[in-house]
């Protein structure tokens, strides 16, 4: 679904990312992680088509990135709800921009599977940060894109919430998976949610290893099986 | 309490002036005590209510105007910077000019009637108007840009959708601003030529020394300024309501 071939990106002489190489499948959710700084979150601009390569290709469905698509959404690191908004109209928001005509049915529904039933007249500023971040999400499955990038969604969130998020973005992608490129600087977040974690190496960003994800879904935070893949990516990280 | 303390405000000073009169035994022609003030606006409260109708009427299509001409002014503005950097200094050497200067001008192109009020009007309230809307709009958090920019938005859309209403609150700000200025901007194109409204009254009232007189035409016009300001506060409660937070 998605392919990046020697992908290198600089700005402001910053050589942030360095010789990409990276292949999403369909249904494939890929995790990014790496320290700060590392590019990670230009790597997502890139293939959302907000920036574009200083070198190399990358292509969405076969056809190269040259600007933002419709069939993928972007989840930033905050909410960026429209505070003038209700939660419904927030949602709405990006059928009304890519003219998709009535969605209200489905944004009923994809507030309810949130959690958010009953929310739907609220302004965003009544709601907390992982309500908010719910809606966020809600927004961006509204448009049923075949890519989804996420740009540190759960961050700036509490832990709780963080851990009942990442879990309902599991839910979400076992029952209609899609292409996801999920960018953390969480190990337990990209162990729990990733088929596959790209560990990128800092200055310039370059992949350092790719490492398979190989355990059974549904998969729970504070598993077992999944000590051992956090334990071999925090060796990873040490040594990026 | 939200009414009774402005109120109470009001009465004391109200008291302290009364007061002054009496102990000072100041002459009613240099400071009217209120009760002469009050007299005197009984004596014509037809004709002066007609005349403080006239001066609002002046004010509010002035403002009204302005909104019409300033908050596009602003989007060109904003959405171009060849326009910014052509006519922005301009705004601002308009602005900078005193408006009592111009005053005199307007009314020889637009004579004794109330266009040249209005004219007067915008001229006082435009600026700040276009100000706020400019620089709200272009206030914009950068998220909600990205996210726009992320849906390949047009610019119309990322104009009428997100920045006019991530503005609306600072928009307000000049608009509070602009209000209480339309009132003045009325008084001082009635009190170069004019043969109504309150300004003409106080002019009028100046040549006759009927200083109570004046002081009720003033009384009036600070009363239609906080009624006008509180007005819009109330309006700008319905209209956006999210930026109380």
């Amino acid at each position: 679904m998605i392919t990046l071939s020697g992908v290198s990106h600089s700005f402001g002489g910053v050589h942030a990312l360095d010789g990409i190489d990276l292949e999403v499948g369909e249904h494939e959710f890929v995790a990014v992680i790496g320290r700060s700084g590392c590019g990670k979150s230009t790597l997502l601009r890139l293939v959302a088509g907000l920036l574009t390569p200083s070198r190399g290709r990358i292509l969405v469905a076969g056809s190269p990135v040259t600007r933002p698509r419709r069939d993928v959404s972007v989840m930033f690191q905050r909410p960026a709800l429209l505070p003038w908004r209700t939660v419904l109209a927030n949602v709405l928001l990006p059928t009304e921009i890519l003219g998709l005509g009535d969605h209200r049915d489905r944004a009923h529904e994809l507030l309810e599977l949130a959690g958010l039933g009953g929310f739907e007249k609220r302004l965003p500023h009544e709601l907390s940060g992982g309500m908010q971040q719910r809606v966020s999400l809600c927004r961006s499955l509204i448009q049923s894109p075949q890519v989804m990038l996420m740009d540190e969604p759960f961050s700036a969130l509490d832990a709780i919430t963080r851990t009942e998020l990442s879990e309902e973005l599991q839910r979400v992608q076992l029952a209609r998976p899609r292409a996801v490129v999920f960018v953390t600087h969480s190990i337990d977040e990209a162990v729990l949610l990733a088929d596959r974690i790209v560990v990128l190496s800092p200055r310039p960003g370059r992949i350092h290893r790719v490492v398979e994800v190989d355990l059974p879904r549904p998969r729970a935070l504070g598993q077992v099986e999944l000590d051992e893949v956090s334990r071999e990516l925090r060796g990873l990280l040490v040594t990026a | 309490m939200r009414t009774a303390l402005p109120v109470l405000g009001l009465l004391a000073i109200i008291g302290l002036w009364w007061l002054a009169t009496i102990v000072f035994g100041i002459e009613p022609l240099l400071v009217p005590s209120p009760a002469d003030v009050v007299a005197s606006f009984l004596e014509l409260p037809g004709y002066l209510l007609e005349q403080a109708l006239i001066t609002l009427w002046e004010a509010v299509s002035g403002f009204g105007l302005s909104i019409v001409i300033g908050v596009p002014l602003a989007l060109l503005i904003v959405g171009s910077r060849v326009l910014e950097r052509m006519f922005y200094p301009l705004l601002v050497a308009l602005n900078a000019v005193p408006k009592v200067a111009i005053a005199p001008i307007v009314v020889v192109w637009f004579g004794f009637g109330i266009s040249s009020k209005v004219l007067m009007v915008v001229l006082v309230c435009i600026f700040p108007i276009v100000i706020s809307t400019a620089s709200g709009m272009k206030s914009t958090p950068s998220e909600l840009v990205e996210l726009f920019r992320s849906l390949d938005a047009t610019r119309t859309h990322e104009f009428f959708k997100l920045r006019l209403w991530h503005a609306l609150p600072q928009i307000f700000v000049g608009l509070k601003v602009s209000i209480t200025l339309a009132v003045i901007g009325a008084v001082i194109g009635e009190f170069v030529g004019a043969d109504a409204g309150l300004g003409y009254v106080i002019t009028v009232s100046g040549g006759s020394a009927d200083t109570s007189l004046a002081f009720a035409a003033m009384a009036l016009l600070a009363i239609i300024s906080v009624a006008l300001f509180y007005g819009l506060t109330w309006v700008e409660r319905k209209l956006v309501p999210w930026a109380e937070v």
